[in-house]
Order: C-alpha cells, then sequence, then structure tokens
C-alpha cells in the first residue's frame, strides 16, 4: 500500500520541494534591497554566504522566508494572550464564527431550496436557472457595499459578513441535495409508492437519507467557499478584526510576514473545516451502517 | 401599501401562471416544450425585478439602502462610457489574461506530469487542498509585487484558475477505461496519439468543469485584487469609492454589468462545451 499507492512520500517531496524553490525566490527576490541598502551605505556589496543571511532577516521582506513566516505564527498565537489585539487566534475566531453562522444559514437555506425544487416543478423551473446565475455574479464584488448598507441600516457585526457567507454556501448546497434527493432510483420510489408512503414519509425514510453523501460533499465545499466570503467581507470596509483585516492592514503598511501569516492562519483553518466535515461525513454514513469512504479499497 | 398590495397580487398571478405552463403536457411537440423551459424562469425573473420596484417604491425604503431597478437601469443608461472604461480594464485586460494564463498553464502542467505517476500522486492532494484554500488573500501581495495596473489582478486571477484546471485535468487524463487504452495499445499507438485521439477527447467534460469554475473564479478574483490598489479605473475600484460616496446606484449598475459579464462568459465556456462534447450522456439526454 505504502510503496506503489501511497500518498505520504510523493506529498512530503512535493512539499519540500516548494520550500525549497521558496528560499531560493527569497534570495533572488530579497537580493535587490540588500544591493541597494549596501550601495547607500557606501560599502561593498556583501559576498554571497553574507547575502543569504542577509535576505532572510529583513523586516518588510518582498517575499518573507517561511521560517519568518513560521515565526511570526509562533509569535501571535502562542506567546501573545488571545484576548490581544494582536493574537492571530482572536482574529481567526472573528473570521470563524462569521464563517459558522454564514455557513448554517447557508447550509438551512440551501437545504430548503432544495427540498422544493425537488417537490415542486414550478419551483424546480423557474428557480433553479436563477440559482445557477446567481452564481456567475461575482458576489465578493458587491461585498464591500452589502456591509455598507446594512451599516447604514443599523445592522452591523457579524450578521452582514456572514450573509455574504451565506450567499456563496448555498449554492452547492442547493445543487448537491437536488442531486441527492433525486438521487433514490424509480424503483425504490415504487416500493415507497407500494407502502402507501406519504410524501413526508417517502422523503424521511428515503429520499433524505439517500441524499446524506450528497449533502457532506457539497458541505465541504460550502465551508471552504463561506470562509473565503468572511475573509473578502471583512477586507473592503475597513473592519478592525479578522484575516481580512489583518490582510487589508498588511498591505497598508507593506507588513509582508504579517500578510503571509494571516494567509497561513486562514489556510490551516480552512484545512481544519474541510477535515472536520470530512469527520462528521463518515461518522454519519457509519451510523447509517454504510462504509466510509476509501475504507471499500 | 397599495403598491405592496399590488406587488404581492402580481406575485400570486405569476406563481399561477408558471403551476400552469409547468403542468402543460407537451407531448412530442418539442418546440412548445422548449419555448415553456424558457419562459418560466423568465417570468419568474420578471417577476422579481417587478416585485422589487414595487416593494421598494410602496415601502419607501430609502435609496441608499436599495435602489429601485429602474433607477438601476436609468444609471446604466446615462453613464455607458464609465461603465464600458471600467469593464475594459477589468475584465478585457485582467480576467481574460489571467484566464487564458492560468487555464493554459493547469493543462500544460498536468500533461508534463502526465507520466510521473510520482508526481501526481504527490501533487493532486495538495491541488485539492489548495482548491479549498481562500486564495483571494494573495491580492494584496500580489499588488506589492506587480504594481497597480492589471498586471497584479491578472497574476491573482492565473493563481485561482491554476489548481482547479491542473486537479480537473488530471482527473479527466484518467478518465478513459483500461479496455480503450488496451485498444489503443493494440493498434501500436504512441503515447501522443492515445493522447490526442482517446485521453484528451475524454478529458473534455473534466477540463470544461473546470472553466466553467474558473470563469467565476476569474472575475472574483480581479474584482477582489482591485481593493487592495488599482488606477482609477476597473470595477472593484469604481464598487469600492462610489459604496463610500453612498452612490448606491451606481454600485448596483457596475454589479449589473459584472453580473452581465459573468453570465455571458459562462454561457460562452458552457456553449463551447456542447460543441466539443456533443457525445457526452448529459448534453446528448437535452438535445431532444
Amino acid at each position: 500500500m505504502m510503496t506503489k499507492n501511497g500518498k505520504t512520500i510523493p506529498v512530503l517531496t512535493v512539499v519540500l520541494a516548494i520550500i525549497a524553490i521558496w528560499y531560493a525566490s527569497v534570495v533572488m527576490m530579497n537580493a535587490p534591497f540588500v544591493y541597494d541598502q549596501a550601495e547607500r551605505a557606501k560599502v561593498e556589496p556583501p559576498a554571497f554566504s553574507e547575502l543569504i543571511s542577509k535576505t532572510m532577516a529583513q523586516e518588510r521582506p518582498v517575499l518573507p522566508a517561511p521560517h519568518q513566516v513560521a515565526e511570526e505564527i509562533y509569535k501571535t498565537t502562542v506567546l501573545k494572550k488571545i484576548t490581544s489585539k494582536r493574537s492571530l487566534i482572536y482574529h481567526s475566531w472573528i473570521t470563524l464564527s462569521a464563517t459558522m453562522l454564514g455557513f448554517i444559514i447557508g447550509t438551512a437555506l440551501g437545504i430548503a431550496l432544495a427540498v422544493g425544487i425537488v417537490h415542486n416543478k414550478a419551483m424546480d423551473k423557474s428557480v433553479m436557472p436563477w440559482v445557477i446565475t446567481s452564481q456567475t455574479i461575482p458576489i465578493l464584488a458587491i461585498a464591500p457595499m452589502i456591509i455598507v448598507v446594512l451599516n447604514a441600516a443599523g445592522i452591523s457585526g457579524l450578521l452582514p459578513k456572514a450573509l455574504i457567507s451565506t450567499y456563496l454556501s448555498f449554492f452547492p448546497v442547493v445543487v448537491g441535495m437536488v442531486k441527492g434527493l433525486r438521487a433514490p432510483d424509480s424503483a425504490q420510489l415504487d416500493l415507497m409508492h407500494t407502502y402507501n408512503a406519504s410524501t413526508s414519509q417517502t422523503f424521511w425514510k428515503l429520499r433524505w437519507p439517500s441524499s446524506m453523501p450528497y449533502l457532506f460533499t457539497s458541505l465541504k465545499i460550502a465551508v471552504a467557499i463561506s470562509l473565503v466570503g468572511a475573509i473578502v467581507g471583512e477586507m473592503p470596509t475597513g473592519a478592525v478584526a479578522g484575516l481580512g483585516a489583518r490582510l487589508l492592514a498588511g498591505s497598508y503598511y507593506g507588513q509582508t510576514i504579517q500578510i503571509w501569516s494571516a494567509l497561513f492562519m486562514a489556510a490551516a483553518l480552512a484545512a481544519v473545516l474541510v477535515m472536520l466535515v470530512g469527520w462528521a461525513h463518515n461518522y454519519v454514513l457509519k451510523r447509517m451502517g454504510e462504509k466510509p469512504e476509501g475504507a471499500i479499497a | 401599501m397599495t403598491l405592496v398590495l399590488v406587488a404581492l397580487v402580481f406575485w400570486i398571478a405569476m406563481w399561477w401562471i408558471n403551476q400552469r405552463l409547468v403542468a402543460v403536457d407537451t407531448g412530442f411537440n418539442h418546440s412548445l416544450a422548449r419555448s415553456i423551459n424558457f419562459a418560466v424562469p423568465l417570468i419568474f425573473g420578471v417577476t422579481l425585478l417587478v416585485v422589487w420596484e414595487l416593494v421598494v417604491r410602496g415601502l419607501q425604503i430609502p435609496f441608499v439602502l436599495l435602489p429601485p431597478p429602474s433607477m438601476i437601469g436609468a444609471r446604466i443608461a446615462s453613464s455607458l462610457p464609465i461603465l464600458w472604461a471600467d469593464f475594459q480594464q477589468t475584465f478585457l485586460k485582467a480576467v481574460l489574461a489571467g484566464y487564458i494564463l492560468g487555464c493554459g498553464s493547469g493543462f500544460i502542467v498536468a500533461l508534463l506530469i502526465d507520466r510521473s505517476s510520482f508526481l501526481q500522486r504527490g501533487l493532486l492532494p495538495l491541488g485539492n487542498f489548495v482548491s479549498a484554500l481562500p486564495i483571494v488573500g494573495v491580492a494584496p501581495i500580489m499588488v506589492m509585487w506587480f504594481g497597480f495596473d492589471w498586471h497584479s489582478k491578472a497574476a491573482v486571477v492565473v493563481i485561482m484558475t491554476f489548481f482547479p484546471m491542473l486537479v480537473n485535468t488530471v482527473q479527466g487524463l484518467a478518465a478513459a477505461n483500461h479496455m480503450e487504452r488496451d485498444l489503443m495499445n493494440t493498434y501500436a499507438a504512441s503515447w501522443w496519439q492515445t493522447l490526442t485521439k482517446l485521453r484528451l477527447p475524454a478529458a473534455a467534460p473534466f477540463i470544461f468543469n473546470a472553466l466553467k469554475i474558473n470563469s467565476t473564479l476569474a472575475l472574483i478574483g480581479a474584482i477582489v485584487a482591485e481593493f487592495f490598489g488599482t488606477p482609477i479605473v476597473g470595477m472593484g475600484f469604481r464598487i469600492s469609492t462610489e459604496v463610500g460616496r453612498m452612490n448606491v446606484d451606481m454600485v448596483w449598475a457596475e454589479i449589473a454589468v459584472a453580473a452581465l459579464a459573468g453570465s455571458v462568459f459562462y454561457g460562452s465556456v458552457a456553449l463551447a462545451e456542447r460543441a466539443v462534447t456533443f457525445w457526452h450522456p448529459s448534453i446528448r439526454a437535452s438535445r431532444n
């Protein structure tokens, strides 16, 4: 298993290669600044070994070295108090709470729409094309307006950001759930008919259980995309807290290390959220007596 | 209040018409079925616009909060040159350049790693992982590196579109089954022949899936990147400044343009898909 189809070694190799390329680019991209400084100080340009160490210890590098980012993350998560405005955990929490609120509303809305679409033909034909069109609209572009307008209306804080996440996350849920609720084949539906099952009985005993794999696959996409929504929702409005605000502040003051650390924190958050949904998926499937994904092989 | 009541009545009437339209038994009359399929969402859309207009005017919602569609339409008509300039800057330059570069390089890298199962196993999980990340976050870095003009936006678009393309192409290239590959082997087809005659056509649905996903991602990436600095033109720039000046109708006009551009972009990719993958069951079924 490990030798022929294992993923660990190839993935690690690629990751190591990326880090190596990263360090090489750090030297290349930060070198002009070092030469420039040497020229200004009217000293000889540094030798190669000195150049390397100098490119990796700048305060505002063009591209920070991986260990600088790691150090910054360590400093702002472990060493700072959680309540501190400089703690990345504090900012992550702000973003996470908006993400989760939006994700929950979006999922509920998506499921409700899907149930309607499956059970009502007029809704299927009229709503479905607009649900698809709605996603060709770059909602993230509207994000700043939604937030400003809702602020003007006296609604501020979590909800505006969460609404953007909602808009982004309801779509995969609708599409997945419509597919899932229609997944039972006609033989199964006929059997329910033979039992004289009502629509709601058919729904709870057949359609709903058979839609679970589709639901969780959609939820994985939805949770990742609602994080994007929350982060972007924090960017353009001068929000003071959250990962998006960190990104924006970093870009205003040229604090590249801060940008990169916020970026990695966001990546970690996304990974954890997707993993949690994956676990829930496996757990539910196990409770339903099905083999979890990947266990078949 | 009367306007709101009118809106409600209009809504119910249109809903009833739609219900009746859907219930029509078209039999084998395909053109009738097609026009019904076209009319039902259209009626729904028009209903939404009319109800929006009536409710906003009826409840006297402040225009700053939500302008009625007629006002947005007037604004679009009166500021076409600005909208066109923004569209040119954001869509024709940043989005298209980034989209072509990102999708192209994703496709080429997928072909390059096709022969190495080691690289595939290494890159695929990473690609899947990166696709779930909030990549728009690199926008400030790209603006710092490539400057304020459209090049930095194109760079964000390249990064956003690269990974979906890579992952989908690799999956698509693996889609041809063993039977078909064995047949090509029997013909003594070279790797290149197998690729162009069997595997690329088989991969087309996957590739188009990525192209469709990317068409929306590209527009989002370019607009969001403009929040981080831009010359004084562009859709993202216009949206963020007009919001600050509370010119909400201009913002909505810009959004309408973005929606139109996004829909046309997506639609043209979908049309190209129909033309290229005409053999695929999901398309055969819908062509009566």
